[in-house]
C-alpha cells in the first residue's frame, strides 16, 4: 500500500480540465518531483493532494498509515507573509496546532517539538527574531521547520527555490535531500528541470493528455522529456543546455 | 477653572463614567481584531460594515422599530459572513464587494432617512449615526451593560482561539491543510467582527470605525516584531487613544469619535518619526 496514490485524476477548476488522465503514487520515502509548463495543473494537483479542491474525476488514495492532514507543507510566500509581523518562533509554533486538538494552548510538548525541528533547520539561534526581517533562504527554513512540526512523514513543496539565490537555492536543496535520507517522504514541486533531475528518484510530468510518471530514468529516456528538453534549449539557444541534460 | 477641578466635575456625571468604560472596552476589542484584519488585507471590513450597518439603522428608524439592534445586528453579522467567510469563492471579490456594499448601503440609507423621516432634524440625525456626535454620552444603563458583556466574550474567545487566530492569519492554506477548520475561524472572526462594528457605531459613528480598527494595528506593526507584540501594543495604544480622546473632548466640547482619530494620527506618526530614528540611529 502506498501513502498516496492517484487513478486517472482530471485535474481543473470551475469545470474546466487543465489535465487528464495523470496516475501517479508516492511510496514511503520517495523524493518526487511534479514538472510542468505554467499552467500544466500543477497548482490545482497540489491542492487536490492537500484536500483544499476534489477532482474533477478520478481517485485518490490515502495509506499505509498516513492520515489525510499529516501532509506537511512548504507553500509559495504570498507577499503579506513577507512581511508578516512574527517572530520565528511563533510560526514554528503555530505548525504543531495540527496535533493539540482543541486545547487552546501551547503544551510543553508542542514546544519541544518546535525547538527541534528549529534546531534541525539550524535556526534555533534566530528564534526571537523578526520574519519579516530574515534573508528568502533563512524564511524557507522556518516554514520547513513549522511543516516538520505538523508532520513527520511527507512535505508537499510548492516551488520551494523561487526567488532564492543560486547559494541559497543550493543549500536548500542538500537540506531537502538530508530530510529525505532521514525517511521524510517528499513532493516537490518545480520550475528547475536541472535539480528535478538531480535529486529527484521519481518524475511527474504534468501535460493536458499523456502525462509521465516514473522513474527519473526512464523519463531522461522518454519522448516527452526529449521533446521538452529540445524546446527548452530552442528557447535558451544555448550549447551548454544540450549537452547538460545528458548527465 | 483648572483641568483637574474641571476634570472632577465632570467625572461626577455618571453618563461621563459611562462614556469613558464604553470607549475603553471598544477601542480594546476593535484593536485586538484590528491586527488580524489589517494583516489580511481587509482593512476596509470597517468602513463596509459600519456603512451597512447605517443602512440597517435606517431601514429599522422607518419601520419605527425601538430596539435597532434587533435589525441592526443580523444585517451586520450576515454580511460579515459573506464578505470574509466566503469572500474567496464569490464572484464579486474582496475590495470590490467591500466598496460597493459601502456605497450602496450609505447611499439607500440616507434616502430612506430622507424620505419616510419624521424629524425635523433629518441632516442632524444623519450626521449623529455617521459621525456619533454625541451618542456616547447618552447612553444608557442598559447600553453599557450590553457592551461590558459583548467585550468581555469578545476579549475571552480573542484569548481562547489566540493561537489559531495567528495561524488562520499568517497562512490560511497552511492551517487547512493540517487540518485546523479554517472556516469555522473565518465564521468566527466576520461574527466579532460584526459585534464589534454594531457596539463602535455609538462611540464613533460609522463613518470613523475604520480609524478604530487599522490605526492601533498599524502603529503597533512599526515597532513591535513579534505577533503577540503586535496585539498587546495595539491595545495598550488603542486605550490610551481613547482615554485621551475622550477626556480631551470633554474638556475641549469637541466631537468624541473625531478627536480619539485625531490622538490616533497623532500617536501614529510620532511612533512611525521615532521608529525611523530608531533604525537610523
Amino acid at each position: 500500500m502506498s501513502y498516496i496514490s492517484c487513478k486517472d485524476l482530471t485535474l481543473g477548476y470551475e469545470g474546466e480540465a487543465v489535465a487528464e488522465h495523470v496516475s501517479f503514487e508516492v511510496n514511503k520515502g520517495d523524493y518526487l518531483c511534479i514538472v510542468g509548463e505554467n499552467g500544466a495543473g500543477k497548482t490545482t494537483l497540489m491542492k487536490t493532494l492537500l484536500n483544499l479542491t476534489k477532482p474533477l474525476s478520478g481517485t485518490m488514495e490515502i495509506g499505509d498509515g498516513l492520515l489525510p492532514y499529516e501532509i506537511g507543507y512548504l507553500p509559495q510566500q504570498t507577499v503579506v507573509q513577507r512581511d508578516f509581523p512574527a517572530t520565528v518562533w511563533e510560526i514554528v509554533l503555530s505548525g504543531t496546532l495540527s496535533g493539540s486538538g482543541m486545547r487552546p494552548f501551547y503544551g510543553k510538548e508542542q514546544k519541544k517539538l518546535a525547538k527541534e525541528n528549529m534546531e534541525k533547520m539550524d535556526i534555533w539561534e534566530q528564534k526571537n527574531r523578526s520574519y519579516r526581517k530574515l534573508s528568502g533562504g533563512q524564511q524557507q527554513r522556518v516554514l520547513l521547520a513549522r511543516a516538520l512540526s505538523a508532520t513527520e512523514k511527507l512535505l508537499l513543496l510548492d516551488e520551494p527555490v523561487t526567488g532564492l539565490d543560486p547559494k541559497a537555492t543550493e543549500e536548500f536543496y542538500s537540506l531537502i535531500r538530508r530530510l529525505n535520507r532521514d525517511g521524510i517522504t517528499i513532493i516537490m514541486i518545480s520550475h528547475d528541470m536541472e535539480a528535478a533531475l538531480k535529486y529527484a528518484g521519481h518524475i511527474l510530468h504534468i501535460e493536458k493528455t499523456g502525462s509521465f510518471y516514473g522513474t527519473k530514468l526512464d523519463y531522461i529516456e522518454s519522448d516527452l522529456y526529449k521533446s521538452f528538453h529540445l524546446n527548452t534549449c530552442r528557447h535558451k539557444h544555448t550549447k551548454a543546455c544540450f549537452q547538460g541534460g545528458e548527465n | 477653572m483648572g483641568i483637574i477641578e474641571k476634570l472632577q466635575f465632570y467625572f461626577g456625571f455618571s453618563f461621563v463614567v459611562n462614556a469613558l468604560i464604553v470607549g475603553v472596552l471598544i477601542a480594546l476589542c476593535s484593536s485586538l481584531l484590528g491586527v488580524t484584519l489589517v494583516l489580511r488585507r481587509f482593512s476596509f471590513i470597517g468602513d463596509g460594515l459600519s456603512h451597512v450597518a447605517f443602512g440597517a439603522i435606517a431601514i429599522a428608524s422607518v419601520l419605527k422599530i425601538s430596539n435597532q439592534n434587533i435589525i441592526v445586528m443580523p444585517v451586520t453579522i450576515v454580511t460579515a459572513v459573506l464578505l470574509l467567510g466566503i469572500g474567496s469563492s464569490t464572484m464579486i471579490k474582496g475590495d470590490a464587494a467591500i466598496a460597493m456594499l459601502s456605497v450602496g448601503s450609505l447611499a439607500v440609507g440616507y434616502l430612506l432617512m430622507n424620505v419616510f423621516s419624521t424629524s425635523a432634524n433629518v441632516s442632524g440625525d444623519v450626521c449623529s449615526t455617521l459621525f456619533g456626535s454625541t451618542s456616547i454620552l447618552t447612553l444608557s444603563d442598559a447600553d453599557v451593560i450590553l457592551c461590558v458583556i459583548m467585550s468581555v466574550a469578545v476579549i475571552i474567545i480573542y484569548c481562547m482561539f489566540y493561537n489559531r487566530i495567528f495561524s488562520v492569519t499568517f497562512d490560511e492554506s497552511f492551517a487547512k491543510a493540517t487540518g485546523t477548520n479554517v472556516n469555522a475561524y473565518n465564521f468566527l472572526i466576520a461574527v466579532v467582527t460584526a459585534v464589534i462594528i454594531v457596539l463602535a457605531m455609538n462611540l464613533v459613528g460609522s463613518l470613523l470605525i475604520s480609524a478604530l480598527i487599522i490605526f492601533p494595528a498599524l502603529t503597533a506593526m512599526r515597532i513591535m516584531d513579534s505577533f503577540k507584540g503586535v496585539v498587546i501594543c495595539s491595545a495598550v495604544l488603542s486605550v490610551i487613544c481613547a482615554l485621551v480622546g475622550i477626556i480631551a473632548s470633554i474638556l475641549y466640547s469637541t466631537p468624541v469619535g473625531a478627536t480619539i482619530v485625531v490622538v490616533q494620527i497623532v500617536v501614529f506618526f510620532i511612533v512611525s518619526f521615532g521608529a525611523g530614528l530608531a533604525v537610523k540611529a
